[in-house]
């Protein structure tokens, strides 16, 4: 039995509630008659559209692009033609300038040359995953290209397997079923930035995909797995370094600060894809899972796609959920819009029961220092949260207001059950405000 | 279709663990059961008395504070009933009913509700009691019996380690207030509080820790410190009260390490044969200090970046 590697303070054993869909095959489902396709799908510059209404676009054309360079361009995932080029409304009810395809079911590809990595510089592979449009696809969506060029040289890239949010199998069901693309995209990403080391970490609670790994990469000395202990948030970016490296990411730093890359699993195999198939980023895998999924399931699904063709194709809901989330529980945003589309960074929808969910019901604190315990980067949320909520931005920040992941598990720990993650990220929005304010004064 | 659906728009997690404030306060009451069979046991319907009317008295005190100012009525949150219920169990067994009342009261009203009610109190509400019953009511705050009669005697701080049997310390066969003397009662409670999650192990460790040093230093059996007196049952489950007590895990050690030090210091040198009370409430002032000397090193505050 191998020991299985932790960050180490704070975190927490969570339960996984993986059950429902971790032993599923992905399916694919069938590309929608319409899909409505965000000009925005990361962190940076909104892209401009590039297609015009009536015109005709194929499979992996690229409909939208910027010239600055945070952003990554965003590609049509059905053939078909262009309906309407107007704001229209994300999952959060946010509204965001988006094209609308019309599916024609022809299924005409566009897509770029295949290449050989062997053969490709560092410099081409990033332009190339750049053409795809490949941003991090477990959550932040910051786009790939950039992080495949670190200003500080790296020797490690490390791949997140960790997924310790509850519900989502998305990764976990990838590393089973396409371990060859996702080393394949490993080797392409090292590459790209210069690292002769890469790592996958994966929680404990993964053994198959574990074992398959250790399988793929057995005849490549550069390439190890390391076994993660299950506890939340292992995923995090700076306790997985902390935990497969020992190295400490410095407050405010990004991670080449000590020499290392983290990528997602999906963004990995992205990478691949675009590389050797050369297909950009139109389509991903998300969880559909939650106790009011009738047959909960990881879809292989194409960007545009609404939430509600997706959850129908699941078979729909039984029964009211109380909430639905896009992504995980722990740090996923409530959907507002049904209607709203997948977009690359969302790696899951969970319709959840009644029974299944817990909200804030803000009683008195009783400084059981449960928050202190569990936070894993040696904060005092119940300080900051306090601090957040009386608008004393100053002072939270004098005790680490900006050092938080927002990972929500002070909140979930709470006996109190206050908003504790909630006050603190209005805290950091208060500030940036508030330090903005200053800066034009 | 889905319009009719209504859907619950809440910031994450979406998911919590399933303690409570008001489960953790009912762990505070179950781990008091042993206790307060040990009370009955050998102080008889007395303890019963004693601990129903401070018990009755301090959620009453609760409610109408809170009707008074105008505030939600929160007395099943059973924070005011564990009050109640440790504050009788800190009596002598011959205390006047109404002595202990107003003792519930000035303790929910003056120790909790003044502040702000709830988590907002900087001193542990049933050692205000008691100090309060103590300052006011010397003689019968002090008035020991034995166990199973109601003959007055001398606690075995008074009599000394010499004159008093380890055994019985240990089963609570002495004299004492109703739920201090069975050291076998209280660690029953205590464990069962651990093991729940509602006690950090740091504060009464620190406690025996600082009580046995001094105890050895001065030449004193460190057992019979640690058995005798409030000491057992304010460390497991006074000092240990939540609210009052620091956030971080060196504070806590330190407030342990206090609270014991300042034990010894009034039983060994000062004019009170027991200073229990004294050393809690003297800590939990310092504790919003503790907090801010011992805040815990920030991930990734201090280290540099690899070269």
């Amino acid at each position: 039995m191998m020991t299985e590697r932790t960050f180490p303070r704070g975190g927490r054993e969570i339960p996984h509630r993986k059950e429902a869909t971790e032993n599923k095959a992905i399916l694919v489902m069938g590309a929608p008659p319409v899909v409505t396709i965000p000009m925005q799908q990361h962190i940076g510059a909104p892209c401009e559209p590039i297609v015009a209404v009536g015109d005709h676009v194929k499979i992996g054309q690229k409909i939208g692009e910027s010239k600055k360079y945070v952003c990554a361009p965003i590609h049509a995932s059905v053939s078909g033609r262009v309906t309407a080029v107007e704001p229209r409304s994300l999952l959060n009810g946010q509204k965001v300038m988006s094209v609308v395809i019309e599916n024609d079911g022809q299924e005409e590809q566009l897509t770029n040359s295949p290449s050989d990595v062997k053969k490709m510089s560092p410099k081409a592979i990033r332009e190339a995953v750049k053409e795809a449009g490949i941003v991090g696809m477990g959550g932040a969506g910051f786009p790939t290209h950039i992080k495949l060029d670190p200003p500080k040289p790296v020797d490690t890239i490390l791949i997140n397997g960790a997924e310790c949010e509850p519900y989502l199998t998305c990764d976990h069901r990838l590393m089973v079923e396409k371990p060859t693309e996702l080393v394949g995209g490993l080797r392409a990403i090292m590459k790209a930035a210069g690292a002769s080391r890469g790592i996958i970490g994966i929680e404990g609670n993964k053994p198959d995909a574990v074992a398959i790994l250790k399988e793929t990469i057995k005849d490549d000395p550069d390439l190890s797995i390391v076994v993660l202990q299950v506890r939340y948030p292992q995923g995090a970016e700076k306790q997985l370094i902390k935990a497969v490296l020992n190295r400490e990411v410095p407050s405010g730093a990004l991670p080449c600060e000590v020499g290392c890359v983290v990528n997602n699993v999906h963004t990995a195999i992205a990478v691949y894809q675009a590389l050797t198939e050369g297909v950009p980023s139109y389509e991903r895998v998300v969880t559909i899972s939650g106790g009011a999924v009738l047959d909960p399931r990881n879809v292989l699904v194409r960007i545009g796609t609404p939430v509600q063709a997706l959850l129908d194709y699941c078979g729909g809901l039984m029964g009211e959920p109380a909430v639905i989330v896009s992504g995980g529980p722990m740090t996923g945003p409530p959907v507002v819009n049904l209607e709203g589309p997948v977009v690359k960074n969302l790696s899951g929808i969970l319709a959840l029961t009644p029974e299944e969910v817990d909200f804030d019901e803000n009683r008195p604190c009783i400084r059981c220092a449960r928050c202190v315990n569990a936070c894993p980067m040696g904060l005092a949320p119940n300080m900051l949260g306090l601090y957040s909520d009386k608008g004393l931005y100053n002072e939270a920040a004098k005790i680490g207001l900006r050092d938080c992941i927002e990972c929500g598990l002070c909140s979930y720990v709470c006996p109190s059950r206050r908003a504790l993650v909630t006050w603190i990220k209005s805290g950091k929005a208060g500030l940036a405000a508030q330090q903005t304010k200053e800066k034009v004064v | 279709m889905m319009e009719d659906l209504k859907l619950v728009i809440s910031p994450s997690p979406h998911i919590r663990d399933k303690d409570t404030t008001q489960n953790i306060m009912f762990s505070v009451l179950v781990s008091l059961l042993p206790v307060l069979v040990a009370a009955v046991y050998f102080f008889g319907l007395n303890a019963l008395r004693l601990v129903v009317l401070s018990s009755a008295a301090a959620v009453a005190t609760e409610a109408v504070f809170q009707k008074l100012r105008k505030k939600p009525i929160t007395v099943w949150d059973g924070s005011a009933l564990v009050t109640g219920m440790l504050l009788g169990l800190i009596v002598p067994p011959t205390l006047p009913s109404w002595m202990v009342v107003l003792g519930s009261v000035f303790a929910i009203a003056i120790g909790k509700q003044v502040f702000g009610g709830l988590g907002q109190n900087p001193f542990n509400p049933a050692l205000v009691g008691r100090a309060f019953l103590t300052a006011s009511f010397a003689v019968p705050m002090t008035a020991w019996t034995g166990p199973f009669d109601t003959v007055s005697a001398a606690t075995p701080l008074a009599l000394g380690a010499a004159r008093t049997s380890l055994p019985d310390l240990f089963f609570g066969s002495v004299a004492g207030s109703l739920g201090e003397t069975s050291a076998l009662a209280i660690l029953l409670g205590g464990i069962y509080l651990f093991y729940r999650g509602a006690l950090d192990y740091r504060i009464p460790l620190g406690i025996f820790g600082s009580t046995i040093v001094i105890s050895l230093l001065a030449g004193q059996n460190p057992v019979f410190h640690l058995l005798s007196g409030s000491l057992l049952f304010g460390a497991v489950f006074m000092a240990t009260d939540m609210v009052t007590s620091p956030v971080t895990p060196i504070g806590r050690w330190i407030f342990g390490i206090g609270v014991g030090l300042i034990i010894m210091l009034i039983r060994l040198w000062g004019s009170y044969p027991e200073g229990v009370t004294f050393a809690i409430l003297i800590m939990n002032a310092v504790t919003p200090l503790l907090n801010r000397w011992t805040r815990p090193r920030i991930y990734g505050q201090g280290v540099k970046a690899s070269e």
